[in-house]
């Protein structure tokens, strides 16, 4: 009896730890985040002179102005959503047309092909032969560079076909075949109704993929009017490339700078609004692929 | 007999179909990953753009030779598996630790709220993740910096010291990913018996013992899993961040492989050179997974495959 109160002594003690461990997480995660939105609506000269701890001091829409009136930006935001459209929709069609043939135990070659996907998770050509090969076909500076050579993640094929293996029965197949219904025909109009899911999944993984990669346009973009979004805040917030014409009404040097550091912070908030305000609702998808690919198949 | 040879064009018939679906992503892979592996020959030429892959001359192991007598490769091979150990070993132990605090949490909403919040800078690109460390190191607004001027200290350039890029690479990398590592091992822990805690319960377990009997040993293969994945891409340490925090004063500890590749391949134009590096650094990255592989399956945790 008394050890058993003391157990329950410590557990009490286990939840309080606990709990303020979980708010510490919290409060880390969230603090820079706030920060970043407060000090993007702030006063600009509270900013800079260090009076923004956590909450906005003063009131400035500014720097947004000058976010959106960058003509850039928006050629940025457009060209990224076409990245983010188009090239989900390759993707996921190849990932689909790839996962099922290998989900179907019928198709006698399917670990050859297996093999073939595994491989080029092990090794590959590496960074100067991909980039020399997309050159020789002419992609070099055009938006198929952004689209075509990694369309397909292998590992996204696994997962795809994983899913599948486990939904699509043996039953269902059979019944079908032996109505005379081909594979194209079974996939079109049977697997690909009843895969919804994982195919959100995918499409979630592909958009956000694309959406906040920044390396196929950095090594296969030269021209500005193609650079997605991710480039045009590189060249912004990390490489501090400003023309003039961007901050042009304001006259005084001192006000441009710190104007300059406080659109930062807006361009920051407006790059990455979009992803954070819809993720909440499809948080629940991202687990599941998570969840499937952890399934060893 | 006639039923055999009908079954037989009927499989046929089936297979066919299979190769059709198949073609446009084999048509792919052919093309974007088997074909630059062609590319790799010029690792073993001088490229020239005027005779082209096949066209160049041959020069045996000139390029590797050269990069193994560097000094450079030392230093990169070094900075790149001292930084992706590091990693490893403090995003591990974050991510089991979050997952089970969370499988603990008092309440279900609690265990949504604080769930939703750890996962939410995953979604944050590399490129803003990026200057989000610049601003908030900056000398002169970077919140980091005015809160050190409160204790009367000066602004120190965090960015600009080699001593601190690891530091800042990994400790960011735990803020932006330990949420989202966390979710496979707390998938492993819902799938626990719950019989066992019942038992655990019945014979007086505290929760703490429950932690270390129950719950770790039970996501222990999964552990071992995701560790071996991690050993396997030691060498592959992700090149848009680094590359993002470099600057001409860190690039002592900041210049990864990944990054030398791209600077003398595409930066230096030195295709033959940069090439060799990247198969260098390929069979590494084989050679090890490989071994890790194997390794896990000899300890009875079952390898990848």
């Amino acid at each position: 009896m008394s050890s058993w109160k003391k157990s329950l002594r410590s557990d009490r003690l286990f939840d309080m730890v606990n709990t303020t461990v979980l708010m510490f997480c919290i409060l880390v995660v969230a603090y820079p985040l706030i920060y970043i939105v407060s000090a993007s609506i702030s006063d600009h000269k509270a900013v800079v002179s260090g009076k923004v701890w956590l909450l906005p001091v003063g009131f400035d829409l500014t720097a947004y102005k000058t976010v959106f009136s960058y003509g850039l930006i928006l050629t940025g935001y457009l060209n990224s959503l076409f990245y983010m459209g188009v090239g989900t929709l390759i993707s996921v069609t190849l990932t689909l047309l790839a996962a099922y043939p290998l989900s179907r135990k019928e198709f006698t070659q399917r670990n050859v092909f297996m093999g073939l996907f595994l491989f080029t998770m092990l090794f590959s050509g590496g960074l100067i032969p991909t980039y020399m090969l997309v050159r020789s076909l002419g992609m070099l500076d055009t938006r198929w560079a952004m689209l075509l050579p990694n369309a397909v993640g292998v590992w996204n094929v696994i997962v795809t076909r994983t899913y599948l293996r486990s939904t699509i029965g043996d039953e269902l197949y059979e019944a079908a075949a032996m109505e005379g219904c081909g594979d194209v025909r079974f996939l079109v109009s049977i697997v690909i109704p009843l895969s919804g899911s994982i195919i959100a999944v995918m499409c979630l993984y592909y958009a956000v993929w694309i959406w906040n990669s920044y390396f196929d346009a950095l090594i296969y973009l030269r021209s500005r009017d193609l650079y997605p979004l991710q480039i045009v805040l590189r060249n912004i917030l990390i490489l501090n490339q400003t023309d003039g014409g961007m901050i042009k009404d304001i006259s005084v040097m001192a006000r441009k700078q710190g104007l300059a550091d406080v659109m930062k912070y807006a361009l920051i908030v407006v790059s990455s609004a979009p992803l954070l305000m819809i993720y909440p609702f499809v948080q629940r998808h991202f687990v599941k692929g998570v969840m499937i690919g952890s399934v060893k198949g | 007999m006639i039923l055999s040879s009908s079954h037989l064009h009927r499989t046929f018939r089936r297979q066919w179909q299979f190769y059709a679906i198949m073609a446009l992503p084999f048509l792919h892979l052919i093309i974007f990953k088997y074909l630059p592996m062609l590319g790799l020959q010029i690792g073993f030429k001088q490229y020239r753009v005027s005779k082209g892959i096949w066209g160049s001359e041959w020069v045996g192991l000139k390029h590797f030779v050269h990069f193994f007598q560097s000094p450079t490769s030392l230093k990169v091979i070094w900075n790149t598996v001292s930084l992706s150990l590091y990693s490893i070993a403090v995003s591990f132990p974050f991510a089991i630790f979050l997952a089970i605090a969370l499988n603990e949490a008092m309440s279900r909403r609690f265990k949504k709220t604080v769930q939703m919040v750890t996962y939410m800078p995953y979604f944050i690109s590399t490129v803003v993740m990026v200057s989000m460390i610049i601003q908030f190191t900056d000398t002169r607004l970077g919140v980091l910096n005015h809160f050190i001027g409160l204790f009367g200290l000066s602004p120190v350039n965090f960015m600009a010291k080699p001593e601190l890029f690891r530091h800042i690479y990994v400790w960011t990398n735990v803020w932006q990913q330990t949420g989202y590592n966390a979710i496979i091992y707390l998938a492993a822990l819902t799938a626990v018996d719950p019989q066992l805690y019942e038992a655990a319960r019945v014979d007086g377990c505290s929760k703490l013992q429950k932690i270390f009997h129950i719950d770790l040993p039970s996501i222990r293969s999964t552990i071992v899993i995701l560790l071996i994945l991690n050993m396997g891409y030691v060498m592959s340490v992700g090149f848009e961040k680094a590359y993002l925090m470099q600057n001409a004063l860190n690039l002592e500890t900041s210049e990864i492989i990944s990054t030398y590749i791209y600077r003398i391949g595409l930066i230096n134009a030195d295709f033959s050179f940069s090439t060799a590096i990247g198969l260098v650094n390929s069979l590494i990255n084989l050679v090890l997974l490989l071994t890790v592989n194997s390794l896990a399956k000899r300890s009875g945790e079952g390898g990848l495959w």
